[in-house]
């Protein structure tokens, strides 16, 4: 994985374009990439931090130039190939498509909203008891990087990297994206909000007292030495 | 496991237009039997008409009306919107956080685009863009100034970085003359905006 998503702080992007709020997609094809990507996640061949992994290993120059939904169909492509779900001879239609397997899994008109509202809670108990309570000053991993698996999925943006912040909220224990990223398990443990002085991540803030909180997981953190 | 990408990726073999990459993945995957063209159909559906702000301005203006139902919110979002049925995909563990004279929250996710779909719907493009997830964390009222926003210097803002599946939802300041009015008519001040942070409740 680079790491090109992740650009919080990067200079040069330019400014915002406000938009309406009755324009849900730009594009038919926009609603149609987040439709067939939802649909082919309820087959339940990877879980949401498989699927985010997938869009950050885009190879750095196409994370670049594809807009947001083409990068959710290269990943989905890219997903359904490694998982066996489609074979690169079907997808460049050099194969007709065999009928899958998986089809009894197909995600029919009648379950999409039960599926939807039902959604993927990342709660899970765990054997971690929390290490830091509200208040308690802590310092994140000097370096945003996973620890189990090199070059793999991490929820430390770079920016916040190696700050010291302030324990905000205890959100309970939730799924380790470092660990079920790369299907090694949920290996739940407690996740904090986790606050920091904005003069604590950028040389020149832009008022004194401006922060910023970060959700991160009790392993991207050590205490105050 | 991560790896070294090329143009061997599968999704290269698509073709390059993308309204035809999305053609193309959608046919194969009927073909395998895989997606229900009345199930795509049902989502879109959703998300363009049923699922979107209105949902996140009912709370609001519940909590702007009723104290006890404000402090619950802010004790326990997610059993609150649960109750209302605003609950679901991308919106599983839900904080609200309220702005005051002297704290402004701002809602981001820098490393994709993170957001309360069971409240807000689906992000607006901008809340997607690059811009949007490089600036905010470093220069928030910059951004503000894009929307045509200006806050007091005595306001601090507190931007919110949406690194987990934690989705967190604004309650703006509720504007000054609006006493009297019902849930109905305060419903029509709050924006999608003004629950992300990037706007202020609209004066009536």
């Amino acid at each position: 994985m680079s790491r090109v998503h992740d650009m919080g702080g990067r200079y040069g992007d330019g400014t915002i374009t406000p938009e309406p709020e009755d324009e849900v997609f730009h594009t038919d094809w926009h609603a149609r990439a987040l439709a067939v990507t939802l649909a082919a996640g309820s087959l339940g061949k990877w879980n949401i931090d498989v699927s985010r992994h997938a869009r950050e290993c885009l190879a750095p120059t196409d994370y670049a130039r594809f807009s947001y939904y083409e990068k959710w169909i290269s990943g989905l492509a890219n997903l359904l190939v490694e998982t066996g779900v489609v074979t690169r001879e079907e997808l460049s239609g050099q194969a007709d498509p065999a009928p899958s397997p998986l089809a009894d899994k197909k995600l029919t008109a009648d379950q999409v909203a039960g599926v939807l509202a039902k959604g993927g809670p990342a709660d899970r108990p765990s054997n971690t008891a929390p290490q830091f309570e509200v208040g308690d000053v802590v310092v994140t991993r000097k370096i945003a990087a996973n620890t189990l698996v090199d070059g793999g999925h991490t929820r430390l943006p770079t920016y916040a990297a190696g700050a010291r912040g302030r324990i905000l909220r205890l959100h309970g224990t939730h799924v380790l994206p470092d660990s079920s990223a790369h299907r090694l398990g949920d290996a739940a443990e407690p996740l904090y909000a986790v606050v920091f002085p904005a003069s604590e991540l950028w040389s020149h803030p832009e008022h004194p007292h401006d922060e910023v909180v970060l959700d991160l997981w009790q392993s991207y953190l050590e205490p105050e030495a | 496991m991560p790896h070294d990408h090329s143009h061997d990726d599968p999704h290269a073999l698509l073709p390059s237009d993308p309204a035809l990459r999305v053609k193309a993945l959608e046919t194969l995957l009927t073909r395998k039997g895989l997606i229900d063209l009345a199930a795509l159909d049902e989502i879109i559906d959703t998300y363009e008409n049923r699922i979107g702000p209105r949902n996140g301005a009912r709370v609001v203006a519940r909590a702007w009306l009723d104290p006890a139902f404000r402090a619950a919110l802010l004790e326990d979002a997610t059993k609150v919107v649960s109750d209302l049925g605003f609950y679901g995909r991308q919106g599983e563990h839900m904080v609200a956080v309220e702005n005051t004279e002297t704290q402004h929250n701002i809602v981001v996710c820098t490393l994709c685009s993170c957001y309360p779909w069971p409240l807000l719907g689906i992000p607006p493009g901008w809340y997607k863009s690059d811009a949007y997830r490089a600036r905010v964390v470093r220069e928030p009222r910059k951004v503000l100034a894009d929307f045509g926003v200006t806050l007091p210097s005595e306001t601090a803002v507190r931007v919110w970085d949406s690194t987990a599946e934690v989705r967190y939802l604004v309650i703006p300041q509720r504007p000054a003359g609006t006493e009297g009015m019902d849930e109905e008519a305060l419903m029509t001040l709050i924006s999608r905006d003004s629950m992300i942070g990037t706007a202020l409740a609209s004066a009536p």
